[in-house]
């Protein structure tokens, strides 16, 4: 893009409202921001409950993020519960050059020519006993596979994690870097 | 022209990454607030959280009064400043209007208490999401008030609105307002200012009306007809000197951080054709939307954003539009039978007329593209709504 202040990696986060979305994209901020990047991450909301679709985001950049709207145009997408290709457009604004990770044991749930990681974060995280209410808690697995991508280093992502909910998750999160593969 | 807030966060001990609710927790207990009295309310709710948690922890030395409404929430944070404590609170939206009274009584009184507002829609229908109609809506009340557009600003106006409506030529109560969501659950790096530093750049509190054991007093008496309005004119006048007392704040607080505000913030405006004028996040946003129209529609397009808004400044204001053929008033803030309410105080301020465009009220998401569409399709003289006449 020609313009210089567009010059970043816009994410997006699908989830559900209890399965950690909103946290997974502010450790994303987190670990962005300790590898020297300008990061920013915020969650749309719709009806504030357990259940209920939400989106999250970031952006990442070398310079001051001045966009606060939600994102349209991202370049990673990040669906933490498959069940929600049936309700939302997980990809829409997604570029072909774009990345999709999503957190399934199929290989084509998402009609989606670009690059595409899937990792069974559910398993993960149950294999951990990562649950709150007999949920599965997915989103320190899934941002070992947003590692995957390249977009931040797995042992900086993995260090956030540790801080935040100790080394359960971290592992978790390295487990999940280990078992993504791209399709 | 101050384009402190587009440099790069450097690699420092200082800097964090956090929520602006986060940052302006960070920010009254840097400024080292004594009594904070709060009520939680969203998107606030994280404020009084995390004052909360410094408290517990030690990392704050402060009374904190968890109150059972807002307008006990002010009762007490007034009460406290009358006492001679630095005191803070914090709300939004239903719970500002339900503070009101005290609001008005503590800006009477005469009392520097700040407080963030974590800008919200009022209902109904019932809406959590952005506006300025809650802040604007108590515009009147006799309070400072300053509008944050990122997290560093959240933080350093918190430490700076202390200064300013601590000033002995001031002692007013000052609104940090920050955008609902957009702005209060956001994270971004920023940079903390040495509690130490913070506080002597803030000074020593004096409250010269104090509550005084050894010189009792009465406050608050019946004052009639011959002298109600010399208490009026008092906080009239006092208002002409704050676009000067918040300068030389900024000045101070740019020898000791390198962060340079202004009254009226301005991007790409010495040049532009085409201004976009908004508060808070959204005119951070219209940043992009005018490097957009200047390098792919060939318009000359720039931003301003005051930074003060009460008094309004309305000096530094004309300065800064000076030169453009057409302002775009980017307004969140409604006045039933009259408009924008930011469009009339900044049509106050000039000569003729701009475009009001009423938007990103209640949540509506607009982003920049949708800015670049608004200030080429804008006509001045108008009033329109972004999702109506402006798609």
């Amino acid at each position: 893009m020609s313009v210089a202040s567009l010059d970043m990696t816009q994410i997006r986060w699908h989830s559900r409202g209890g399965q950690g979305g909103m946290t997974a994209s502010q450790l994303l901020a987190e670990a962005t921001f300790k590898a020297g990047k300008e990061s920013t991450a915020f969650t749309f909301f719709g009806a504030e409950r357990r259940g209920a679709p939400v989106t999250s985001f970031n952006r990442v950049s070398d310079t001051p993020v001045k966009l606060y709207s939600q994102v349209a145009h991202p370049d990673l997408v990040v669906v933490l519960d498959e069940s929600l290709v049936d309700l939302e457009d997980v990809t829409a604004g997604l570029a072909d050059d774009g990345t999709l990770v999503m957190n399934t044991t199929e290989t084509d749930l998402v009609d989606f020519a670009g690059q595409t990681f899937v990792v069974d974060a559910t398993t993960i995280a149950l294999d951990y006993d990562l649950q709150a209410d007999g949920t599965p808690i997915v989103n320190t697995p899934m941002l070992g596979a947003v590692a995957k991508t390249g977009l931040v280093d797995v042992d900086v992502m993995a260090s956030v994690i540790d801080d935040a909910f100790g080394e359960a998750n971290a592992e978790a999160a390295r487990t999940a870097y280990e078992q993504a593969r791209e399709v | 022209m101050s384009q402190a807030v587009d440099e790069p966060e450097q690699e420092s001990e200082t800097a964090r990454i956090m929520t602006g609710t986060r940052a302006i927790a960070a920010g009254a207990r840097d400024a080292g607030v004594e009594v904070v009295s709060a009520y939680p309310i969203t998107p606030q709710t994280e404020i009084v959280e995390a004052i909360a948690e410094y408290v517990e922890s030690g990392e704050l030395d402060a009374g904190f009064s968890r109150v059972e409404s807002e307008h006990s929430a002010l009762a007490g944070a007034g009460g406290a400043s009358q006492a001679g404590s630095r005191a803070f609170t914090a709300t939004a939206s239903q719970g500002l209007l339900y503070m009101s009274e005290m609001v008005w009584w503590v800006a009477g009184a005469r009392l520097p208490v700040v407080m963030a507002v974590a800008n919200r829609a009022l209902g109904p229908p019932w809406n959590i999401w952005g506006s300025h109609t809650d802040a604007l809506s108590q515009r009147d009340a006799g309070w400072i008030q300053l509008f944050a557009a990122n997290v560093q600003e959240a933080y350093d106006l918190t430490i700076i609105a202390y200064r300013i409506a601590e000033d002995q030529d001031v002692l007013l109560p000052t609104m940090v307002n920050l955008d609902g969501f957009t702005l209060a659950e956001t994270m971004q790096p920023f940079r903390l200012v040495d509690p130490g530093a913070a506080q002597a750049y803030i000074g020593d509190l004096e409250v010269p009306h104090r509550l005084d054991f050894d010189n009792p007093r009465n406050y608050h008496q019946m004052a009639g007809g011959d002298d109600f309005w010399r208490f009026r004119r008092k906080i009239m006048d006092t208002m002409e000197t704050v676009p000067d007392v918040t300068k030389d704040a900024f000045d101070k607080f740019a020898d000791l951080t390198g962060r340079e505000y202004d009254l009226v913030h301005t991007y790409r405006a010495e040049d532009a054709d085409v201004l976009v004028v908004g508060l808070g996040t959204l005119a951070r946003e219209a940043e992009v939307a005018a490097d957009i129209l200047r390098e792919e529609h060939g318009v000359n397009a720039g931003v301003v954003r005051p930074m003060l808004y009460t008094p309004f400044p309305e000096e530094d204001f004309r300065e800064a539009v000076a030169g453009a053929e057409k302002i775009v008033v980017l307004d969140r803030a409604t006045s039933f039978g009259r408009g924008g309410i930011t469009t009339l105080d900044v049509e106050r301020a000039l000569d003729r007329p701009v475009a009001t465009v009423l938007a990103g009220i209640g949540g509506q998401n607009v982003d920049y593209e949708d800015i670049v569409r608004i200030a080429q399709e804008a006509t001045p003289g108008e009033t329109v709504w972004f999702g109506g006449e402006i798609q």
